[in-house]
């Protein structure tokens, strides 16, 4: 019990089963998941859904903070993303052919990538501090992408692009099998192969990784530009969903809700270690808690103040020293004892 | 060394990008007054931040040459400090009339004093101001908000007054806070709030955007049973709820009854699609009540102090008539 209580993500754990229940009593059927229209259907899909981008833009978060990073940059290019991709859509000549619209998605998820390895190049080779080498693309991006889009929304009329954020695939939506695929590569390369481990060296102290032998510069850049590919993705789920690019508004704030969802995660913004499954259910809960908003009814005026006051028990529960302020000074006469006697138990 | 090569080359990188926003921020500023008897306005625009702003820019350009006014157009980029700079450079330029459409609300009277002392007049464009002191500017040209609430509600009135069963209304509201979505919200809820059989069950805010519109209808339609009628501030988010009531297997315009305000083109495209029922214009196309406001206050004559857009609604059939030459 005492293990499971100290495992890091067990705050944010009770956090999210916290939310569902308040669903449970204040929303009917929130928890019903019927088939309609030959897919899922349900407020349980609906978080999964639109959980999708969000996550998808924290797992390149995540390894970025776990480098000591930060990237602004993420919101505006989802906006590009989405921005070229209907922008190509829309000048096909048949909007349905899957082989434009692939190219469309190629061409941007490729822009995307260079924009994150520029942002990469910037902190490694120039060695200019994350937080402005990403805000520079973060107002830049944003303008670029009222650029591709002349300062308009441009609406599409594209079945197979549908697919990307709006379409279902095994009566799953797309969105959610894109994410788990995303993730479990992430999660392949970095726990099972050695690079988790050369960018969390790197997150702890890059020099002295270079003097071991680690390509510091390369692993940056690395990590920068598939977290630009991340934000890609996420573009292209995002304009697919409403079927339209808006370079105003497309993944506005989402690099502040990104950075939210790693942190509640249990990632730690000074870098050197990260926690990818912490970083999904971090994103879930800010979603399940958007949700839950909508769902119950949070006049739109307090909306905000719902949302602080939900963050910040997040966050207190999560810092150890709050913790042992509240909670351990009056459990320790009670569990103190046994926890002592244990240990006698095992050195014997 | 390199560091500081590359800290040169990214200062150079931000420069060129904020030098990149401002350039074409006054571009009337460069040519002198013209001379002779024509009129002379200087317009200072809040930005081209969607359809309905750059259908606003054009109407105005357009307007002022047919109707013989030189036009000293300027784009300020969603800053307040452009505006005053270019109402300024307006100012010494000795401009006839000044126009423009307020960023803010705020801060406005240092400026607009500098103006009445130069007998300049001032006509305020679609947003206004909120000062005290109403004689810093002639006349406010712009759309009623409440009055386009009104008329999205006694359209549903109109429609249901035979019924007695209660209407289970859900609303898209527009961005909290805003003028636009605070007065169409109360416009709607005052004529519809006179009937007990109208209830809202859930009202959100959608953002104005096509994104939050489905995301907030996907959740209405779970936590909403039978939702008779949709209400949203502006059609985007109306596009956006529309994807949604068809992804939950019902749909649009017949199961679920929807209003929208604004008339862009793709909403109207909806509407003549049978997708939206019902669409209260907020028109952009002031420019040639703008010209005519200029002409009488720059002679002296007395104008109204709100002057109120001409708007109109739109029905599925008026929506497929005029599609076709609609301008934005």
């Amino acid at each position: 019990m005492s293990r499971l209580l100290r495992h890091r993500l067990f705050w944010p754990f009770v956090i999210l089963a916290g939310l569902l229940l308040l669903n449970l009593v204040f929303t009917d059927h929130f928890f019903t998941i019927e088939i309609k229209e030959g897919h899922l259907y349900g407020s349980l899909i609906d978080i999964a859904r639109f959980g999708a981008p969000l996550i998808l833009v924290s797992i390149g978060m995540t390894l970025v903070i776990a480098t000591g990073g930060i990237d602004l940059s993420v919101g505006s290019v989802v906006a590009i993303a989405g921005a070229l991709a209907c922008l190509r859509i829309s000048l096909l000549d048949d909007q349905s052919s899957t082989g434009g619209v692939l190219a469309a998605m190629a061409l941007a998820l490729g822009l995307s990538l260079v924009l994150g390895a520029w942002n990469g190049l910037l902190v490694a080779g120039a060695g200019i501090q994350p937080i402005i080498a990403t805000l520079i693309l973060m107002v830049a991006g944003r303008g670029l992408a009222q650029l591709i889009t002349d300062g308009q929304i441009i609406t599409i009329n594209s079945a197979p692009y549908k697919v990307v954020g709006g379409g279902y695939w095994l009566t799953l939506p797309f969105g959610i099998i894109v994410v788990a695929l995303v993730l479990a590569i992430s999660a392949f390369l970095t726990r099972r192969l050695a690079l988790g481990l050369l960018i969390e060296s790197v997150g702890g102290n890059a020099e002295a990784s270079r003097l071991a032998g680690i390509g510091a510069k390369g692993v940056l850049i690395m990590v920068y530009a598939f977290c630009g590919l991340c934000a890609g993705i996420a573009g292209l789920m995002i304009s697919s969903n409403v079927s339209s690019a808006d370079g105003n508004n497309a993944g506005l704030w989402i690099e502040l809700d990104a950075i939210l969802a790693v942190v509640i995660g249990g990632t730690s913004l000074s870098g050197g270690r990260f926690s990818l499954g912490g970083t999904v259910l971090g994103a879930l809960i800010i979603q399940t808690l958007t949700t839950t908003i909508y769902s119950i009814g949070v006049p739109p005026e307090t909306t905000l103040l719902f949302k602080a006051l939900v963050v910040t028990i997040v966050c207190l529960l999560q810092s150890p020293a709050f913790r042992e302020k509240v909670f351990h000074r009056r459990r320790r006469p009670v569990t103190a004892p046994p926890v002592a006697e244990k240990k006698v138990k095992v050195s014997l | 060394m390199f560091r500081r090569i590359s800290a040169l080359i990214a200062i150079g990188a931000i420069g060129m990008a904020m030098t990149g926003c401002g350039s074409d921020g006054d571009t009337g500023a460069s040519s002198a007054p013209g001379g002779g008897d024509k009129l002379v306005m200087g317009f200072s625009q809040v930005g081209a931040e969607s359809g309905w702003r750059t259908a606003n820019t054009k109407s105005v350009q357009e307007s002022a040459a047919a109707a013989g006014i030189e036009l000293k157009f300027s784009d300020a980029q969603q800053k307040q400090e452009n505006q005053i700079k270019a109402i300024r450079s307006y100012i010494q330029q000795k401009v006839d009339v000044i126009a423009f459409s307020p960023v803010v609300e705020s801060g406005w009277d240092p400026v607009l004093n500098e103006a009445k002392r130069a007998n300049i007049p001032v006509i305020l464009t679609d947003r206004a101001v909120d000062s005290a002191d109403t004689s810093l500017y002639k006349t406010f040209l712009g759309s009623d908000f409440v009055e386009e609430g009104r008329k999205a509600g006694q359209w549903l009135v109109e429609q249901y007054k035979d019924k007695t069963d209660p209407v289970t209304i859900v609303e898209l509201q527009g961005t909290t806070g805003s003028a636009p979505a605070n007065d169409r919200k109360a416009g709607f809820q005052e004529v519809i709030g006179s009937d007990p059989k109208f209830k809202i069950a859930a009202s959100q805010t959608g953002d104005f955007t096509r994104a939050k519109g489905k995301e907030v209808m996907e959740a209405f339609l779970k936590s909403t049973p039978n939702i008779d009628v949709l209400f949203a501030h502006n059609d985007d988010m109306g596009l956006g709820a529309i994807e949604a009531i068809e992804g939950a297997g019902k749909v649009p315009g017949k199961d679920i009854v929807i209003i929208t305000i604004d008339a862009v083109k793709d909403g109207m495209q909806a509407l003549a699609d049978g997708k939206i029922n019902y669409i209260v214009e907020c028109s952009p196309l002031l420019g040639p009540q703008l010209m005519d406001l200029a002409q009488k206050v720059v002679k002296g004559e007395q104008v109204p102090a709100r002057v109120v857009t001409e708007e109109t609604t739109f029905t599925q059939e008026q929506a497929k008539a005029v599609l076709a030459e609609r301008k934005y």
